[in-house]
């Protein structure tokens, strides 16, 4: 017998899924600027859910003084080989500083040089006390006027008639209760998708990673199974980072001036170029050939800044603070060892996601994407996906105010909440959904270019990816859960899949090696210029269909076709 | 990376559970209970939340852990992050909140 499930009903004009960075910035522009309602989703706590959990110590997409909006476009776009959405860039990185003063009126704190400047960190970098960011934020939205915070709800899909978002559906993980929200307009912020790919440290510390292990891909499920188009999900996202720990390089690279060295001592950060991608696959090439390990070499930076830098992680990434500590050993004494990461697919730092308009609307009438999870615009960071959440949230309330029709039909809400239902009937007969998880790790991992296989893949290997893929989502239909903190894990796990598999297709389709280690295409070893173009896809009928697409050039974009 | 929860000073006010990213904490006999250790992403908010010191994080054995703990205390402005070394040497870093990174 089933287990019977609480219904609650929500009716706002906005729903936002996902209470990140994006966001909760979007839940505040709309709350400033009109007497829209809005709920914001989040399935965790808006406190410090999303990438800024333990913080962040410098803002790294600013306009500093000399240089414009047009050229972090150019910087973005070389970076990225051309596989770019400009005007994307452009309307991002017209609000970055806009967005960072919104900020700072929040109470952020921002180094300020003696003239009264923020303090540059190389070209469009600023530094910041970030440990508080998310917690500033979240407290601006939840006194938002008009604005409903639902912490510990889940939405698992989306409620899409005739290619027009109505709202969503999803649970509450702390009681037995079903969410049902109705909308105007959905804005989708859940960002990217970590836990593809086995990790660095696959056992005990298997969750130390870059990217939030929360993040699951849920945004990109829910799109891709509603028949949104997405974009560059082969553009993966594999960081340089400081090893076991995966903290950030950044704060001793760019910021202590800690150099790139190899174990013989020699450096070879402009032997392999200086694209994000260059510089890892240096770093992958140089162990390679047998030179590794890799360091940051922080022995010569002085010892003077030794105490700066361990409070710079603890306001970031305190593990590596700790890490210094348990080794008895201070930055300067010290070189920190360095590695890559396995793949995440991302919409912040590369260009996976939502293929958007102009106003970040998406393929589906009604529904916006917002930092991480929405496409084309790579290097955004923090300050994009405030500025993606802003001029989504301001388009949405320029159509809500024609008015909208609320949907009232129960067939699809019925259908997902007999689904709920059935998996919640009890023990797992065979498998649950933590061992499919790693199984689907180890997939990726050998096939589709993880760690283990230098990120590196061919045809072939993509094509078994796909089918055993495929098998786990047929395993994944006899999951079942004993609570809603299970029941949670089921979905988490459907959404990666799901990813999965349109990452393993985007791979596929792009028949050129366009980016080192982001997609070593060993079947097709250089860059074709025949795909200076988007891959794209779109599920219709339960098939992916593959489209390619020409690099948008205007300086707006609509959907057309 | 994890957490580990002393169930003596734990007082069950549950603020742990309600601001962990990754809801792994859960409600055990009126205490918090990190019911899932190796899922944890090691952002130390439950740390930080935790007005009773209840709250240890410890870098994994995989990862270059050798027995230190760290907790938070927050006194207005200022983080005193306290490490207890596994020899039992304790060492205090004090951040300030208005200072921003140097680097």
């Amino acid at each position: 017998m089933n287990k019977k499930l609480g219904h609650k009903i929500v009716h706002t004009d906005v729903l936002i899924i996902g209470g990140g960075t994006a966001g909760c910035f979007a839940a505040v522009t709309v709350s400033r600027n009109s007497s829209l309602s809005v709920v914001i989703a989040e399935k965790a706590n808006i406190k410090r859910s999303g990438c800024l959990a333990a913080g962040v110590n410098a803002i790294n997409a600013y306009i500093i003084e000399g240089r414009t909006p047009e050229d972090y476009v150019t910087y973005a776009t070389e970076d990225a080989k051309g596989i770019v959405r400009r005007d994307l860039l452009l309307t991002a990185a017209e609000r970055f500083n806009s967005v960072t003063a919104a900020m700072e009126e929040m109470g952020l704190v921002i180094l300020k040089d003696e003239k009264g400047n923020y303090a540059a960190r190389g070209n469009r970098n600023i530094k910041i006390n970030g440990e508080n960011f998310k917690p500033l934020l979240a407290k601006a939205a939840k006194e938002a006027p008009g604005v409903t915070v639902l912490n510990k709800v889940n939405m698992t899909d989306l409620i899409v008639e005739d290619n027009e978002v109505k709202g969503a559906i999803g649970f509450r993980i702390l009681d037995e209760m079903i969410y049902e929200i109705r909308a105007g307009a959905v804005l989708m912020a859940t960002g990217g998708a970590a836990g593809l790919y086995r990790p660095n440290n696959p056992g005990f510390s298997r969750h130390k990673m870059w990217y939030p292990p929360f993040n699951t891909g849920a945004g990109y499920a829910m799109g891709i199974l509603s028949g949104a188009e997405m974009t560059s999900f082969e553009m993966r996202f594999i960081a340089l980072r400081c090893k076991d720990t995966i903290a950030p390089t950044g704060t001793i690279a760019q910021g202590a001036g800690a150099k790139q060295m190899n174990s013989l001592g020699e450096d070879y950060e402009r032997k392999y170029g200086i694209t994000t991608s260059e510089r890892l696959y240096g770093t992958v090439k140089e162990n390679l050939e047998g030179r590794g390990p890799c360091y940051l070499k922080t022995s010569v930076v002085g010892e003077e800044k030794d105490e700066e830098l361990l409070k710079a992680y603890l306001n970031m990434a305190p593990s590596q603070t700790l890490k210094w500590l348990e080794a008895g050993k201070n930055p300067s004494e010290q070189d920190v060892e360095i590695s890559g990461t396995e793949p995440y697919i991302v919409g912040g730092h590369t260009a996976s996601g939502y293929w958007v308009n102009t106003k970040r609307e998406t393929t589906i009438k009604g529904l916006y994407a917002a930092g991480d999870v929405s496409g084309g615009c790579p290097q955004k960071y923090v300050t994009g996906a405030l500025a993606e959440g802003e001029i989504a949230a301001l388009d949405i309330i320029s159509k809500l105010h024609k008015g909208y029709k609320e949907s009232v039909d129960q067939s699809f809400v019925a259908s997902k909440i007999e689904e709920y239902e059935t998996i919640l009937t009890g023990d797992n007969e065979l498998f649950t959904a933590q061992e499919l998880e790693e199984a689907m790790q180890k997939i990726m991992d050998e096939y589709a270019g993880g760690i283990t296989a230098y990120y590196q893949f061919n045809e072939t290997n993509l094509q078994l990816a796909d089918e055993k893929i495929s098998q786990l989502l047929k395993l994944w239909e006899n999951l079942k859960a004993r609570d809603m903190r299970e029941l949670l894990e089921v979905y988490e796990l459907r959404e990666r899949l799901i990813v999965c598999k349109s990452v393993i297709a985007h791979l596929y389709h792009r028949k050129e090696t366009r980016w080192h280690c982001f997609n070593e295409n060993l079947d097709h070893k250089d860059t074709d210029k025949a795909y200076y173009k988007y891959v794209n896809s779109k599920m219709t009928d339960k098939t992916l269909k593959m489209i390619y697409r020409d690099i948008v050039e205007g300086a707006e974009y609509e959907h057309k076709d | 990376m994890s957490i580990r929860i002393d169930k003596d000073k734990c007082v069950g006010c549950m603020k742990c559970l309600e601001v962990c990213p990754g809801s792994l904490i859960e409600e055990k006999d009126h205490k918090a209970h990190m019911r899932y250790p190796k899922d944890c992403w090691g952002c130390v908010s439950c740390v930080k939340e935790c007005k009773f010191s209840a709250i240890d994080f410890y870098l994994g054995a995989d990862i270059g852990g050798n027995g230190s703990t760290m907790n938070v205390s927050i006194e207005g402005e200022i983080l005193h992050w306290n490490v207890k070394k596994s020899d039992g040497t304790m060492i205090t870093i004090d951040v300030n909140s208005k200072d921003s990174n140097k680097y």
